[in-house]
């Protein structure tokens, strides 16, 4: 028996053509991983078709699993292992520098003596380049040892990868059963039988023929958890916030929501309805929200876009509603299946004249769960649009969190129905919150007709300027009313230093992991993250003012100034939060940004880190 | 729903209502304009169904006929261009237990909100429609819309218009799931009336063309069908418009027309003059689309509870020993 090796972290890659299981079989050794009490964050790899062609680089498909001693918030730099099906996928992992230099690589052997001499040749020859750019690669004969089990290896050959891995990382070969067995749970018990057998055949084959072993050190958690992606977490957040309509439109990477909240919504009396357009699903959902308890549309940001005018409408009539946007990049069509935080200017200001609305952005996987009850909560006592941002890392990433406990206090209130008082009108607006008491069709002596149009308090349409200044008066001041109530979030690291990283969204644990390392240094370098973009929390300001230097770490587009010469301080576009940090602050605060398509690591965020910490302070 | 038990208290107590219970404000369309005729039809049907004003709601979209909500006493909700029918079906969705009217232009419903429209039908929910069809822009002054007859002047086409109109009753005829399609005329408002209260009686999404006129943008327009009742084709049934001996004296080109029959109601809808006047076809058994989802299901905190609880456990690694 060898001996295994003790890790702090791990970061194993598996990728195949499209259908091949890969996916799979990352999902499962996670969900086996974390219930050995390990730290995990997966992260899928996918094609942006749906059949790309087989054996091409553009076709990867996959995960990448990182395992920790600790808890893991982010999907890590470059990886250690990995298992490819054909050399061509692996090609593409290898361009994109997702590899570690000197990594290890399992690799399906076949292709060595397939039968079109191009395919043998074409392996041949990758072989040879990986091996001479100093990979340890280690061919394996994955479908051989398949076919001893199984007639077609194309199907299961994932679960004996499964086993190898399990075998690799010492993991418990009972749980990787019982994991099989709840992966394939919807399947018949033939079906769980041939892919245990396989499994074990990996297990076994990696035990035999590997000279390698790892151990990562887990500690089993003492409360349960829940290992999910986070658009599932989205999902289940609606279903437990009381919302109970949400209307969509089919769009990636925000789908997979929907999909998730169709299949069980109707469980518990919710409704997706899957409207003609994303303009018609922001109007059902208005219409629903207007009448009922408040609804959800769930897009991204193409869909976004449609929807603005609908936002408009339901914040100048002051109608309560969530919109989930679950951000690719941009602009237009852009990258629909890849990472970006391109969106938030356009959701903080999208729609045409001044329409106040809540903007919060989610930071992990169990933050996606518990924001959609905040949202509801929110957009119910504010009579407000609450836009909650994801994006596409978060949308597919797995990490554990505890299981949520559910209370009562989640879900809304029934609908109101009481007669409204004698002389209320529709809009008595409070004088300093501007809060107004919403009637609700169904409530007696509330009878008004809500409108786009300007209005006065009887939500009669009203053009005189009294009026109109009133509204947008009390329609702002709610967003004072609700900053007054927020938390200002945490300083990561010490309180004040040389250089303060300000992050929002999905990068949150790439950011801390890369100032944790730097502290651990030396460096006086702190993060603070935001969730509440629109209203910012009170204290931000004085946070600012404590660093040297305030920089920004965003994955969008800002302009460079040391790349491009043209570029100077008269011209240069900031980052989304830097442009927002600076009007509101008056502080100078430079951006990191880049818009590469996939989720931000924390060592691109260490060389930003000591880029602004190297570069000359710009006198004031 | 939770508000079972008031309505069950508002139906005990069944109210009588008065015209004037409907009324709100004063309508601030044209002199003439077809859309005052459209209100108070409205308002004599809320009248004579006795319709709550409080479980009443009007939905509407962006211009002239969008305006008809502020003038109704009942609840109304008038929002954007194009987009009055995805409203309303939220409403209904989300309170099965509403009624819910939707007024929308030519513009509204066949040019900018076009595909709600053939989704509406589509989803047939139980909604009344009435498309206000006065054949050009009114609220924007004057540009031609869909249903403006080629060579209409306006101010976008100077020289006189360049299609050919869109018919909207033929092609609402053609979509699927279609349940309730009549014409009405503006000047004839007693068969306004009933054509309306028929298209209310109907459950299921009611389609109601409201041809009208536009005395500012379109003057006289309408005239030769007005002095010439022969241009008007009514169209009877015992299951559709019975007439009254004062209308079928005084339009006695009259049809003979089963609503059931589908066919013969394309036909019927294709012919443009005579324009025909009635119910062109009705199918009571097309399902709605909030039944089918189950609209206004009770929903209890313990169901949700329950429900998140069986999904939470698909998700969760329990610690050794631990209680489920």
């Amino acid at each position: 028996m060898k001996e295994a090796v003790t890790l702090g972290e791990h970061i194993v890659e598996i990728v195949s053509d499209s259908g091949e299981g890969a996916q799979r079989c990352g999902q499962s050794l996670g969900a086996i991983a974390a219930k050995s009490g390990n730290g995990v964050w997966t992260v899928e790899i996918i094609p942006a078709e749906i059949q790309p062609p087989a054996r091409s680089i553009a076709g990867a498909s996959g995960n990448r699993v990182r395992l920790g001693a600790r808890r893991v918030t982010n999907g890590g730099d470059q990886a250690d292992l990995v298992v490819a099906f054909n050399e061509q996928v692996l090609l593409g992992r290898v361009q994109a520098e997702e590899l570690r230099p000197g990594a290890t690589i399992l690799l399906e052997g076949r292709w060595r003596n397939d039968r079109d001499p191009l395919v043998a040749s074409a392996y041949a020859e990758t072989y040879d380049e990986l091996v001479g750019l100093g990979y340890r690669v280690l061919e394996i004969p994955m479908e051989r040892e398949c076919l001893k089990l199984v007639p077609d290896p194309r199907r299961g050959k994932n679960m004996f990868v499964l086993g190898m891995l399990c075998g690799i990382y010492s993991l418990d070969l009972e749980l990787a059963r019982e994991q099989v067995a709840i992966t394939f749970g919807k399947k018949d018990a033939k079906v769980i039988a041939t892919n245990v057998k396989l499994l074990e055949a990996g297990f076994a084959w990696a035990e035999e023929n590997l000279d390698f072993k790892y151990r990562i050190p887990a500690v089993r958690a003492t409360e349960p958890q829940v290992v999910m992606n986070g658009n599932t977490a989205l999902a289940l957040g609606i279903l437990a916030s009381g919302m109970e309509i949400c209307a969509m439109y089919p769009i990636t990477p925000a789908t997979s929501a929907s999909h998730y909240l169709s299949e069980v919504f109707e469980r518990v009396g919710g409704i997706v309805h899957q409207a003609e357009d994303e303009i018609a699903a922001c109007a059902f959902a208005i219409g629903a929200s207007y009448a009922g308890k408040v609804a959800v549309t769930i897009t991204s940001g193409p869909g976004y876009s449609l929807k603005q005018e609908g936002i408009g409408l339901a914040a100048m009539a002051e109608i309560p509603l969530v919109v989930v946007d679950v951000q690719r990049g941009g602009p237009s069509t852009g990258l629909p299946t890849k990472a970006e935080q391109g969106d938030l200017l356009a959701v903080l200001f999208g729609t045409h004249g001044d329409a106040p609305k809540v903007v919060y952005a989610v930071s992990g996987i169990e933050d996606c769960f518990y924001a959609m009850i905040t949202a509801r909560k929110i957009a119910e006592t504010f009579n407000m649009v609450v836009v909650v941002l994801s994006d596409a890392s978060l949308a597919t990433a797995q990490q554990p969190f505890p299981r949520p406990v559910f209370s009562e206090d989640w879900l809304a209130a029934p609908v109101d129905q009481t007669p409204v008082p004698p002389g209320a009108r529709p809009y008595d607006w409070d004088a300093s919150t501007g809060l107004v008491r919403r009637f609700i069709p169904g409530q007696p002596g509330g009878m008004h007709t809500v409108t786009g149009l300007a209005h006065d308090r009887e939500s009669h349409v009203a053009y005189d300027p009294q009026s109109n200044e009133d509204g947008l008066r009390h329609r702002s001041l709610k967003l004072a009313a609700l900053q007054k109530t927020l938390r200002c979030p945490p300083v990561f690291g010490a309180a004040e230093g040389d250089l303060l990283v300000v992050g929002w969204g999905s990068s949150k644990g790439a950011i801390e992991e890369a100032v944790e390392g730097l502290r651990a240094e030396g460096h006086r370098v702190s993060a603070l993250h935001l969730g509440f973009i629109q209203p910012m929390p009170s204290g931000i300001g004085d946070i600012l003012r404590r660093f040297g230097k305030v920089m920004t770490v965003e994955s969008s587009w800002a302009d460079r100034p040391a790349e491009d010469p043209i570029v100077d301080a008269d011209n240069r576009r900031y980052s989304a939060l830097a442009m927002l940090l600076r009007s509101r602050y008056l502080v100078d605060v430079d951006c990191w940004t880049e818009a590469r398509g996939r989720p931000i690591t924390p060592g691109s965020v260490r060389s930003a880190i000591l880029g602004a910490l190297a570069r000359e302070a710009v006198p004031a | 729903m939770t508000m079972e038990v008031t309505r069950c208290l508002l139906q005990a107590s069944d109210e009588r209502h008065e015209l004037g219970d409907y009324e709100q404000g004063v309508p601030r369309w044209c002199n003439g304009c077809g859309d005052n005729g459209i209100l108070t039809t409205m308002q004599r049907l809320c009248r004579d169904n006795d319709l709550a004003p409080e479980r009443t709601v009007f939905v509407s979209g962006i211009g002239c006929s969008s305006r008809l909500p502020h003038y109704m006493h009942t609840y109304g909700f008038h929002g954007t261009h194009g987009r009055a029918l995805p409203i309303a079906e939220g409403v209904k969705m989300a309170r099965p237990d509403l009624t819910v009217f939707v007024s929308t232009g030519d513009g509204d419903c066949l040019s900018i909100g076009a595909a709600h429209w053939i989704h509406a039908l589509r989803y047939n929910m139980d909604l009344t429609v009435l498309l206000h069809d006065n054949r050009i822009y009114g609220l924007t002054k004057k540009q031609a819309s869909p249903t403006s007859p080629l060579g209409t002047k306006s101010n976008t086409t100077p020289q006189g218009s360049y299609l050919e109109a869109l018919n909207p009753l033929t092609v609402t005829l053609g979509v699927a799931n279609v349940s309730f399609v009549a014409q009405a005329v503006d000047w004839i408002p007693e068969l306004l009336y009933d054509i309306l209260t028929a298209a209310y009686r109907h459950r299921g999404l009611s389609f109601v063309r409201i041809v009208q006129r536009c005395p500012e943008f379109m003057p006289g327009f309408f005239d030769p069908w007005m002095q010439d009742p022969r241009r008007t084709l009514i169209l009877r049934h015992a299951s559709g418009l019975t007439l009254s001996p004062a209308i079928a004296k005084t339009y006695t080109n009259q049809l003979e027309h089963d609503p059931s029959d589908i066919h013969r109601a394309r036909e019927i809808a294709s012919d443009e003059e005579p324009i025909p006047v009635g119910i062109l076809y009705r199918d009571d058994d097309v399902p709605c689309y909030e039944d089918v989802r189950h609209a206004g299901a009770v929903r209890t905190a313990e169901q949700v509870r329950r429900g998140l609880a069986a999904e939470l456990d698909r998700f969760t690694i329990w610690p050794d020993g631990a209680e489920r």
